[in-house]
């Protein structure tokens, strides 16, 4: 029923679109970073940020800090953003930012699955563990000694348990490796995440349908890019790529088959909305691509925000803020290790 | 001074050949161990300036590492690190031990070696930032030879540091304690040995005098009896005694005494 949520939309969900909207605002601007960029210490970049939403989390801080710790509080901001925002989600929103999620948690799941297999301290693993990928029963994945057991006893009651048992046989399990386990399950959470998406339909299922085309298509040229040269096959390769987005299928067999750069580019280039970013590329340089598709994704973001009545601004607002840490762990980096000539290289300016 | 700085010997000619036969031995040892000690100085400032300058470019070079770490988790997020350091299994670098002989001494040599074979790391970051982490490893990977070369450098510098006190001080000793000891002793002994030389001399001397006074009393004498014989008409007579106041008696003569047995 596209463009009727209008009628519906705020008896449930209006409250937390606003809070939602309003978390947007707190985001950094330009202005902000121009700031941070001028810093000469850490100190000096806790300064900054203690006059923004941050404040609360950097407050307290003690004076030598670095910046993992400036990261921490950061992410921690995040989380108790969206945990506020969980709880008070009505269910058909409370799923979807479960599913916003999702690649966190299998993030978490692969994290102490590894851990385990080489026996570390749980306690230990958790803590590593991103905040937003928690499920209640995480830290009894280190119960089990084998990946067979581990599915039996636990992974079977999260919500990652269809994508496991969809896609991965119990020999799978066993011998498979761990970052192509990693690829197989982010891969079957994006179809699925895309579907749900899908079966919510109007504004959203546009919005989301895009934003989420984006993220399999960059996923899908990064798995390519970085396969080259490495012995996943080609038939392998193309099993990690998601059954939708842009690329799907013709753009995914030209992938499959690149060896180089140039022939990712000319698979890429064929999609309009691709050759745009390509363009942008000299030929031969492929590091800047990553800045590249982080500016396109940022750019999707907050165009997201111009339409109302949709579930989209959730995702939109946790990519932001996540782009936002990344920027301020590469100013901090920049600062500390005193390389500040190339702070500009690793800041996407949200607005 | 030369009685305090010297051996307790005896001085006779033994033990002065025997103390030359040191000294050139010290003389000797001395010129090789300078020799020695030369070429470990040459040893080690060359390796002082190849420590100098390994470390100003581990500055850079571990500059580069970090800011590549940086880089790869910009791209790849924060949580690359724990998946990298759990899929570790055994090391890819390596480090040799070796043996390396500077003029005697013997240096130990340090050598990284990259494990050949397929790292299990290949696939790390396929879904993202996987360059970002290949090019931090090889940063990493240059890092890591050069800390090795630089430890390898400084293991170096410390042995020979050691080694060549030892043998300063033992050059310092032989020049300036043993040599002018033995020195001194030989100079000693050869005084003594003069001393008792001239002593002798002296000896010979006053013996020789003594002698010449007896000879010249003796003539003195004998020309006093040949005077006195003289002055007794010219007799032949027997001798006089030599002894003074013993004149043997005239029957004394066997001329005079006839005996039966006696035949002439």
């Amino acid at each position: 029923m596209y463009g009727f949520e209008m009628m519906s939309f705020n008896i449930k969900d209006g409250f937390l679109e606003a809070i939602v909207r309003g978390h947007r605002t707190g985001l950094l601007t330009v202005a902000d970073y121009n700031n941070l960029a001028q810093c000469e210490t850490l100190d000096d970049i806790k300064l900054n940020l203690t006059s923004t939403d941050y404040s609360q989390y950097l407050a307290n801080e003690a004076s030598p800090i670095y910046t993992a710790t400036i990261v921490e509080k950061c992410t921690q901001k995040l989380v108790n953003d969206w945990n506020y925002m969980r709880s008070q989600a009505d269910e058909t929103l409370a799923t979807f930012m479960d599913y916003c999620t999702y690649g966190h948690m299998i993030d978490n799941v692969v994290l102490i699955v590894t851990g385990t297999l080489h026996e570390r301290d749980v306690q230990e693993l958790l803590d590593k563990c991103h905040p937003l990928g928690m499920f209640d029963s995480i830290a009894t994945l280190a119960v089990a000694q084998n990946m067979r057991e581990l599915y039996r006893l636990v992974l079977v009651d999260t919500p990652l348990a269809p994508y496991f048992s969809e896609n991965l046989t119990h020999e799978d399990l066993d011998e498979m490796n761990i970052e192509i386990m990693r690829n197989t399950l982010y891969k079957a959470y994006l179809d699925d995440f895309a579907a749900y998406c899908r079966k919510l339909g109007g504004t959203t299922a546009e919005i989301m349908g895009d934003l989420l085309a984006f993220e399999t298509d960059r996923r899908a040229l990064n798995i390519t890019l970085n396969s080259i040269g490495t012995e996943l096959t080609r038939e392998d390769r193309k099993k990690l790529y998601s059954n939708f987005g842009l690329l799907y299928p013709h753009g995914h067999n030209e992938l499959a088959m690149a060896e180089d750069f140039d022939q990712i580019r000319s698979a890429m280039e064929k999609v309009p909305a691709y050759s745009g970013i390509f363009s942008k590329l000299g030929y031969g340089e492929s590091q800047m691509l990553d800045k590249l598709l982080y500016e396109e994704e940022v750019k999707k973001c907050v165009d997201c925000y111009e339409q109302q009545f949709h579930y989209g601004v959730f995702y939109a607002y946790m990519k932001m803020r996540e782009q936002e840490i990344r920027n301020i762990m590469w100013i901090s980096e920049c600062v500390a290790q005193d390389q500040k000539g190339r702070i500009s290289d690793g800041i996407v300016y949200l607005f | 001074m030369s009685t305090q700085n010297r051996l307790p010997v005896v001085p006779t000619v033994t033990v002065l050949t025997m103390m030359k036969a040191r000294l050139v031995g010290a003389t000797k040892g001395h010129a090789l161990l300078k020799k020695k000690a030369d070429a470990l100085t040459m040893r080690f400032r060359q390796l002082l300036k190849e420590i100098i300058d390994a470390k100003e470019n581990l500055g850079s070079t571990m500059k580069g590492s970090f800011f590549a770490y940086t880089e790869a988790q910009y791209a790849a997020g924060d949580n690359i690190k724990h998946t990298i350091m759990d899929n570790v299994d055994t090391a890819v670098v390596k480090v040799r031990g070796d043996l390396d002989n500077v003029a005697g001494v013997k240096i130990p040599k340090f050598e990284s070696f990259v494990l050949p074979g397929e790292t299990k790391m290949d696939l790390t970051g396929l879904g993202r930032g996987g360059q970002q982490l290949q090019s931090c490893r090889k940063a990493y990977l240059s890092a890591v030879e050069l800390l090795v070369q630089l430890a390898n450098l400084q293991t170096a510098f410390l042995t020979l540091d050691e080694a060549l006190k030892v043998t300063n001080r033992r050059v310092n000793a032989l020049e300036n304690v043993v040599k002018p000891k033995l020195e001194n002793t030989i100079s000693y002994i050869k005084a003594e040995l003069d001393e008792l030389e001239r002593e002798e001399f002296f000896r010979l001397k006053k013996v020789q005098k003594n002698k010449q006074k007896r000879t010249a009393a003796d003539m003195a004498q004998a020309a006093q009896i040949a005077e006195a014989a003289a002055a007794n008409g010219g007799d032949l007579q027997l001798p006089p005694f030599p002894g003074p106041g013993v004149q043997p008696p005239a029957s004394s003569s066997l001329l005079y005494n006839k005996e039966d047995d006696l035949l002439f």
